[in-house]
């Protein structure tokens, strides 16, 4: 299988601010990955230079080009919704129609206007006119109507109701998502999107601090919720984090036994939430105790 | 739209290769200027209303044409001034208002892209810098001077066909309107105008559009500023004015270089004569010359500036 993206040592500096600080990732085609991270940890700057929008330092391969001396051809088959609210304000349902298709060899117009179909927006209408979760389903109206082979989303749910945010994540899934598309994704909203990703891919300070598939995740890590006479057992077997709920004691495992961890009190699967909690804090010491 | 759009989603995929262009290069070129008198509808409102502007005035004033004409029957001159007036005077306040339009439009042509984000919208489309600037330079040299040139011309169109029914139902013999109106005269001297005028403030449209894709904030500022910042400096270093001159002659220069003409004592000539135009001399003019160099570098780094450039 060909990466879809790859970077090897992705630099990126505004003045003495390091934004992106040697970016090691490789993203197969195919997948849905979440680009995780705190505030400032650098996920736009990668997708700016993912997108081309950006120059750079080091290697940075996507669909097998580089996309800052190559964006011209790689705007064909890279989508992208950078954030929501980027649709200019004065422009016509139907103009935005007849641009897209106008200037867009893969904008298949028809399936544009079915998805239009499903929602409440008027061809009439002008952008200014629609709220801002009905913006946003026209946008990823169009988007999903682009035969594209990377879709790239900078936080497409940001201030939308849960109505929408979910509609859009379903809408992804059932009617754009297939095999050979690839969809990269950040948002703060990481519970939301949990049962939507296949990798995860976390960043913090410039850097990638947890790469891993889903399924990874599920066989890696485990969180357990102790019988409180267990818990100095529990940390002798050296958790990576460690929250209390409700006067319980939760500590989360990286690659440790179930079994034996089954026996201290109730095992289950970390949230990806928890698991960001956890590893962040690992990172620095601020995060601790953020749950 | 697209031709593939038949196709299973699993079929679109076979080739690991970026597909190459299934567009011609001018398709977005065309998409993009459409999308640019979408967005700013004044370039064809304002010349649209001035044009409906002077067509009104000028019919009233031709309302009394016959009365005047009938006053100066033996006097060849004064009648050949009096008829022609209107229509000399008509097509100028037009073409005036497609060059302002086309200085306010340029300066916030890329400037309000970043102010309202959706230049994050458009570079998620395949659409060039290249040809997002080139679509932008097209509006104040190509599509305002084509829209002044058309509304001059129905409006002379109107007038004339007004001042014929107007001088036929008062009695008069309508050749005597015909004989003197430049039929074919005025919209040749009318093109060439709008031609030498656009070729000549071509800079002026190019130095703003850079400014719009350069400034973070009041693009007026930064683009009225370093010229004024110039001038002052060498008026108070050298006690010269040649940067004043230049800018001067940059305002004025089409007349002087296209039409053989100067401003004297406030008083400009009309062009009535074929024989004033001089595209000789206009075409040897280095002013007209530097004046493109310059244009082009201003769109070539208005190009490259815009590769980066990100909402403000």
């Amino acid at each position: 299988m060909t990466a879809c993206i790859e970077a090897r040592g992705l630099r990126k500096s505004f003045g003495s601010s390091v934004a992106l600080d040697g970016v090691d990732m490789r993203i197969e085609e195919g997948r849905i990955v979440g680009l995780i991270g705190p505030n400032g940890a650098g996920k736009t700057t990668a997708l700016n230079a993912i997108l081309g929008l950006t120059p750079h330092q080091g290697t940075l391969r996507v669909l097998g080009r580089d996309p800052w001396a190559e964006r011209d051809l790689l705007t064909r088959e890279v989508s992208f919704i950078a954030d929501v609210a980027v649709m200019p304000r004065w422009m016509r349902v139907s103009q935005a129609l007849d641009y897209v298709a106008g200037v867009h060899p893969r904008f298949d117009r028809a399936r544009a206007e079915g998805f239009l179909a499903k929602t409440s927006i008027k061809r009439s209408s002008a952008v200014r006119e629609l709220s801002k979760g009905m913006v946003a389903q026209l946008h990823l109206s169009i988007v999903m109507a682009i035969d594209a082979r990377l879709l790239v989303l900078d936080e497409p749910t940001l201030g939308l109701d849960i109505l929408y945010r979910k509609q859009f994540y379903d809408s992804l899934l059932n009617d754009y998502f297939d095999r050979g598309r690839t969809i990269l994704v950040t948002t703060h909203q990481v519970e939301e999107i949990q049962d939507v990703l296949t990798d995860l891919l976390f960043i913090d300070r410039g850097r990638i601090v947890l790469a891993c598939s889903m399924e990874d995740v599920q066989s890696r890590y485990v969180e357990v919720m102790l019988r409180p006479e267990n818990v100095g057992a529990a940390r002798a077997l050296g958790p990576i984090h460690e929250r209390q709920l409700f006067g319980r004691s939760i500590l989360l495992f990286d690659g440790a036994d179930r079994e034996q961890l089954a026996a201290l009190g109730e095992v289950r699967t970390p949230s990806i939430a928890d698991l960001f909690v956890a590893v962040m804090g690992k990172q620095s010491g601020q995060w601790q105790g953020a749950a | 739209m697209t031709t593939d759009s038949n196709h299973l989603p699993d079929s679109l995929h076979d080739s690991p290769e970026v597909l190459p262009a299934e567009m011609s290069e001018t398709r977005p070129l065309y998409w993009s200027i459409r999308r640019e008198l979408w967005e700013n509808r004044s370039v064809y409102l304002a010349p649209l209303i001035v044009a409906a502007v002077v067509l009104f005035a000028s019919l009233i004033s031709v309302l009394t044409l016959p009365r005047r004409m009938r006053s100066l029957p033996n006097d060849v001159p004064a009648r050949h001034a009096l008829v022609v007036k209107p229509f000399n005077l008509a097509p100028a306040p037009i073409m005036l208002t497609a060059f302002l339009v086309g200085i306010f439009y340029s300066l916030d042509a890329l400037y309000g892209e970043r102010r309202d984000r959706s230049i994050l919208f458009w570079k998620s489309l395949p659409v060039s810098d290249r040809t997002t600037v080139a679509a932008k330079a097209c509006i104040p040299l190509v599509v305002l001077p084509s829209i002044a040139f058309v509304l001059s011309l129905v409006t002379l169109a109107v007038l004339f066909f007004f001042s014929s029914v107007i001088v036929v139902l008062s009695g008069l013999n309508p050749v005597s309107l015909w004989a003197e109106v430049p039929l074919i005269q005025e919209p040749l001297v009318m093109i060439y105008g709008l031609a030498v005028h656009t070729l000549w403030f071509a800079p002026i449209y190019a130095w703003l559009l850079l400014v719009s894709v350069w400034s973070r904030r009041t693009p007026v500022l930064w683009a009225a500023l370093p010229p004024f910042a110039i001038l002052i400096v060498e008026r108070i270093v050298f006690g010269t004015r040649y940067f004043a001159n230049m800018l001067g002659y940059r305002v004025t220069g089409a007349m002087k270089e296209a039409f053989g003409m100067t401003l004297q004592g406030g008083h400009r000539s009309s062009v009535d004569e074929l024989s004033q135009l001089t595209p000789g001399k206009f075409l040897l003019a280095p002013g007209l010359w530097v004046g493109l160099l310059f244009a082009a570098a201003c769109l070539i780094a208005a190009v490259r500036l815009r590769r980066n450039r990100e909402p403000i």
